[in-house]
């Protein structure tokens, strides 16, 4: 039975279009995918993504923990901080990625995706250390993510201007949100000036509303998953269980700005000293004939295959089908022409540099 | 949703109409471009193509997926708009009027004339 969030109500009468995504029944789309990818890159985008897993981590032994589960460094790390990384299996392969968020010395906030969220609360709850207490808060909470070049000037039309948090993975809490008390970092996931809001579920509803309504002569829209992917694909932001999963090690997949080697021990860092450099990498793939390639399709350089893609489709602002893609670093080079078997079909590529859309500042 | 009355339709929501001589014009309906979203991409058939009905012979691709359209007709592609290869988006604008080929040969026996059809959205929601 797929679960509800506290805005399906509100979903089903703006009119999204209903899908069951992560066990949650979502949006995928309002009115059209590429107009809501367009006002997030252009304008501001309102997103429910309240299916996304909270975990609070606390005491005296939490550090320790967050230091020995994820391949981030949590040392050093102010409050009002968020801190990405992935977290690995004693292999090197991939849990899932999250974001902490540090509240207190032993007090953080930890935002897991939701197809994960069960299978990261048991895996984290394993490897604890001694004196550090998880709560699994999911059910408690909702979040909106606010983005688009427009994002602080809607906020601002509801909070005031001190409220919104500076810096990019910057946040404050306890702040006043047209009535709604609200968590606000300033984070997203389209690879555009943004904010998300975390809230109590039951308020939920009541701040999306607001948001829509102020937002409504600065053309705010709501969006969907459909763009939430277009627009996460175009700024080359990996997705678990397309870029990475449990097969896959964060070095691999080009996150190893978010794995610290150095650090004296965390889970998977043996596994991934052993095994040294990286024998496959992801790189962009831009489609020089005809088709679209997707994910899970099979690269070939002259007809021995060398990967497989791990998501692509039309890019809206890039424009073109583009495509991100595991393969053999020996044929990662901008440029390198390939292939892909696009469902019997031998598809033109050729190998670009990511990400495909940077933001300009 | 619209549904002209001279049209001809599948439960794969195809349009086709009567030309002279046998042949069939075929296409997509406003209820099916209306579900499959913003269309980016169609692999066209090629002239002399043999169709058989209700068998793909032609995709299209939305930004989430890719779907197949079915023949209505068994028969051989006799020419193919060509139009649409740049500009698959006139399959939303346009459904009635962006045709995707010309087909010479026999229908399918279980099309719906316009009512029918209507009836059989409003069931499929």
């Amino acid at each position: 039975m797929d679960k509800k969030t506290p805005l399906y109500e509100a979903h089903v009468r703006l009119g999204g279009k209903i899908v069951p995504f992560a066990g949650y029944l979502m949006p995928v789309q309002y009115t059209d995918i590429l107009k809501e990818h367009a006002a997030v890159r252009t304008g501001v985008g309102l997103f429910d993504v309240s299916h996304m897993g909270e975990f609070l981590l606390s005491g005296p032994g939490a550090f320790a923990s967050l230091q020995h589960l994820l391949t981030n460094d949590y040392a050093n790390m102010p409050e009002g901080r968020v801190r990405y990384s992935p977290m690995c299996y004693e292999n090197g392969g991939v849990v899932d990625d999250l974001l902490v968020y540090r509240r207190g010395a032993e007090d953080y906030l930890i935002v897991v995706n939701a197809s994960n969220k069960d299978k990261d609360f048991e895996w984290m709850s394993a490897h604890l250390c001694e004196g550090a207490v998880l709560e699994d808060i999911s059910e408690k909470v909702g979040e909106i993510a606010v983005q688009g070049p427009l994002s602080g000037e809607l906020l601002q039309k509801l909070t005031a201007p001190e409220n919104l948090p500076e810096k990019y993975y910057w946040f404050v809490e306890q702040k006043d949100v047209a009535g709604v008390t609200c968590l606000i970092s300033q984070t997203g996931y389209t690879g555009e000036y943004g904010f998300e809001l975390y809230c109590r579920a039951e308020e939920t509803e009541k701040l999306w509303n607001a948001l829509l309504e102020a937002g409504a002569d600065l053309g705010a829209v709501p969006c969907g998953l459909g763009c939430r992917d277009t627009l996460r694909l175009e700024a080359s932001m990996p997705l678990y269980g397309h870029e990475m999963d449990e097969n896959v090690t964060p070095l691999e997949t080009g996150l190893g700005f978010a794995v610290k080697l150095g650090k004296e021990e965390f889970i998977g860092r043996e596994a991934l000293l052993a095994a040294g450099d990286p024998k496959i990498c992801r790189v962009g793939l831009k489609v020089t004939g005809r088709g679209i390639v997707r994910e899970h399709m099979d690269v070939f350089a002259d007809g021995a295959q060398v990967g497989h893609t791990t998501s692509g489709t039309v890019l809206p602002t890039v424009g073109g089908a583009h495509a991100m893609a595991l393969i053999d670093k020996a044929f990662s080079a901008p440029g390198t022409p390939l292939t892909v078997n696009v469902r019997g079909r031998e598809v033109a590529v050729e190998v670009e540099p990511l990400p495909f859309y940077r933001r300009k500042k | 949703m619209n549904a002209p009355q001279e049209l001809k339709y599948t439960k794969s929501h195809e349009w086709i109409r009567e030309e002279e001589g046998g042949i069939w014009t075929v296409g997509i309906t406003d209820f099916a471009q209306d579900q499959l979203g913003s269309l980016v991409f169609i692999n066209l058939p090629a002239e002399g193509d043999d169709t058989e009905a209700g068998e793909p012979f032609c995709d299209v691709e939305s930004v989430k997926a890719a779907s197949d359209v079915m023949a209505p007709v068994t028969g051989t592609v006799v020419e193919v708009n060509e139009e649409l290869e740049d500009a698959p988006e006139k399959l939303n604008e346009d459904p009635y009027g962006a045709w995707i080929a010309r087909i010479e040969g026999t229908p399918a026996d279980d099309l719906m004339d316009a009512d029918a059809y209507a009836a059989f959205c409003e069931e499929e929601g």
